[in-house]
């Protein structure tokens, strides 16, 4: 079990920058989940961790040592792959021992590790099999073996479970936290699946754009997102903004105007943003903390329903307030909403969320 | 009521009617599709059964006669092959000499090739045009003209002992005119026209995905090992395309031997190729039925090579899927 810290890590490509000055502190035995839309430079973080690309600036240290300058192969790390990167001319046996054999592990060990490994992971009848002749799930399970097998310090996990099916991805996610806890180590996973990240993660980091817009465990950075990027990544269906005016302090919160009517969040007005009259905000609200009905909470409005999803379990309602902003509603049970209902929706005002015009986090 | 039914009939019979010329428009159509299909297929269709099965077919015949190109052929059964598997020492030295220089053009020239291709595929500047310029000899190469100029290269006082002369002070001997050298400068030509198979091993290195390389750089597999386990065996199927193809041409070589031993596949018979045998049989002794012989002779020979290689592959040419 290893710690890693990355200290102002800067990678760049040519005359771009794609990540920015990143600073974070895994700790060891830590499942860290790296999220974020396409584009945002988690994966390029974990290949820089991984040793499979330079880094530009900064330090990268594992278990104290530092790293910047060592092969992949000397940094006590095993990666699983998107495309699980088997040699598909070797079967399952001599996919999961190639590392081994490379380091000229004896036969006897090797065998033991490999079996051992095909044990915890299912693959025992697998192991002549070669990859062509295995189910993606298998395939799966054959990449992960191959890193199990090295007994790394840190595992990194470049979106595993995107080649998936949603059954078969819910179920290695399972099997992933299961392996997690069984082994203890420390796993950094790279993920644009906030579901995914969300149940795994002991820590999410939230990127965007190659910055770090969030690092915290997966329920603080859903109770309290830093900013209105994370609020609408972490969610789904994603968080609903809508667009207020500032009505000023009041002792419970700040006040907030939501189609000419007052609206007092529990939201305490924060230091460095400060609250000014008529400012415009932003207003978020979690579709499932939306209540049907006029409850006791803040009123939000009529909303007119557009397109309704009978998921069973929920029901969601895609609507629009009286004011023509959009409002997704997530109710637990089955509603009998049709398109064209209004319903009236309501907020408990602990459950508020404001954003300035920046996107930032009135309060933390 | 008995009217509309009439009306009726008659209204049925007319659309059957109406079907039934539908039907016939509809095939009518089809058929000028079809023509127009064909019409553009002609060209190579009168090719290919004018200049390619027909005389294939004639040679075929003429290998069971005595032909001189003069007289009427003459039916001997299996006569040439029967001389040809029995009395015929020029066919034998023909066989040494073509299987000599497929044993050692096709495996250097491959190997040539995959090492420029490799070469060529670690992101070089320019790597269109170092590809366009590796090329080149293969386009060219074939050609008389090259042939000749390696013949001016590898002559007593070629441009290679020029260079041998005034660096070593050697004073080299015609390496074309020396039996025991003459064959292998037509080796050297041949793999100097690397140019096909190394687009094509470069083709099939960028289809082995990345990752694999990546993944086998966290396993610790340096350089060597990586070319060894990933890039050799998932090349596989493009080495063995490659194989076949460049041993079926060398079993066809003809223009540079015939070229630089001005035909006579000397000297003492030491480029005597195959295909140059075959021609010295067709057209300067005019036993036409004989060459026609021995040409199916080397269809059955390539025949064989490919079929060996094929039931080879399964031991040693890993497919994906």
């Amino acid at each position: 079990m290893t710690s890693l810290v990355l200290d102002k890590i800067v990678k760049r490509f040519g005359s771009i920058e794609a990540i920015h000055d990143v600073d974070l502190d895994i700790r060891s035995g830590e499942f860290v989940v790296f999220v974020g839309p396409s584009g945002c430079g988690k994966s390029t973080l974990l290949r820089m961790i991984a040793g499979l690309e330079s880094i530009s600036e900064g330090r990268l240290t594992i278990g104290g040592q530092l790293m910047n300058g060592r092969a992949a192969a000397d940094r006590g790390i095993a990666m699983v792959f998107q495309s699980y990167a088997l040699y598909p001319h070797m079967s399952v046996y001599k996919n999961m021992a190639f590392g081994l054999e490379t380091i000229r592990m004896p036969k006897a060990e090797i065998e033991v590790r490999v079996r051992k490994a095909a044990a915890i992971l299912r693959l025992t009848e697998l192991l002549d099999r070669r990859p062509r002749e295995l189910s993606g799930g298998q395939r799966q399970r054959v990449a992960i073996g191959r890193a199990i097998v090295r007994e790394p310090r840190i595992f990194l996990f470049d979106e595993p479970l995107s080649n998936l099916d949603a059954e078969l991805r819910v179920q290695t996610r399972v099997e992933i936290a299961k392996l997690h806890a069984d082994l203890g180590a420390t796993m950094i996973y790279v993920t644009h699946d906030q579901v995914e990240a969300m149940t795994l993660a002991d820590r999410i980091v939230v990127l965007r754009a190659g910055r770090v817009e969030q690092f915290g465990r997966p329920l603080d950075i859903y109770n309290k997102p830093a900013n209105r990027f994370v609020a609408g990544f972490i969610g789904s269906p994603k968080m609903n903004f809508l667009d207020v005016k500032s009505l000023g302090t009041r002792p419970n919160g700040v006040a907030v105007d939501l189609a000419g009517q007052e609206l007092v969040t529990h939201v305490a007005a924060d230091k460095v943003v400060p609250i000014t009259v008529n400012a415009p905000l932003t207003l978020g609200v979690r579709p499932e903390h939306i209540v049907i009905g006029s409850g006791d909470g803040l009123q939000l409005g009529q909303v007119r329903a557009e397109h309704v999803e009978h998921l069973g379990s929920q029901t969601l309602i895609y609507g629009k307030l009286t004011d023509g902003q959009n409002m997704t509603i997530v109710c637990d049970g089955q509603k009998r909403t049709h398109v064209g209902d209004a319903v009236e929706a309501s907020v408990a005002p602990s459950l508020c969320h404001l954003f300035d015009t920046d996107g930032r986090t009135l309060t933390l | 009521m008995e009217a509309q039914y009439l009306r009726e009939d008659a209204s049925r019979i007319a659309t059957a009617a109406d079907r039934q010329a539908t039907t016939r428009h509809e095939c009518g159509s089809a058929l000028r599709y079809q023509l127009a299909s064909y019409s553009f297929l002609l060209p190579w269709l009168i090719g290919f059964f004018a200049l390619t099965l027909g005389p294939a077919l004639s040679s075929l015949y003429l290998s069971f006669t005595d032909y001189d190109l003069v007289d009427t052929p003459y039916w001997i059964g299996i006569g040439n092959y029967a001389r040809i598997a029995s009395d015929d020492p020029r066919f034998l030295k023909a066989m040494q000499v073509t299987f000599t220089f497929v044993v050692l053009s096709v495996p250097l020239k491959l190997t040539f090739a995959l090492a420029i291709a490799i070469t060529l595929n670690k992101g070089l500047r320019g790597l269109t045009f170092f590809r366009a310029v590796f090329y080149l000899p293969s386009l060219i190469g074939a050609s008389v003209a090259i042939a000749v100029l390696w013949r001016q290269i590898f002559a007593g006082d070629g441009l290679l002992n020029k260079l041998l002369a005034s660096v070593f002070g050697y004073e080299g001997p015609s390496w074309i005119s020396t039996p025991g050298t003459a064959l292998y400068t037509i080796v050297l030509l041949a793999v100097w026209q690397f140019g096909s198979p190394m687009i094509i091993f470069l083709a099939g290195l960028r289809q082995i995905p990345q990752d694999m390389y990546e993944a086998a750089s966290i396993d610790g597999a340096g350089a060597r090992r990586q070319f060894l386990k990933i890039t050799l065996p998932l090349l596989t199927p493009v080495i063995f395309f490659n194989a076949v193809i460049q041993t079926i041409d060398a079993f066809k070589a003809f223009t540079s031997a015939f070229v630089i031993s001005n035909g006579s596949g000397g000297p003492i018979d030491s480029t005597l190729f195959y295909t140059l045998y075959l021609y010295q049989e067709a057209f300067v002794n005019f036993r036409i039925g004989y060459a026609s012989a021995l040409a199916w002779v080397l269809v059955v020979i390539i025949c064989i090579f490919t079929a060996l290689s094929f039931l080879s592959a399964r031991f040693w040419v890993h497919y994906d899927d």
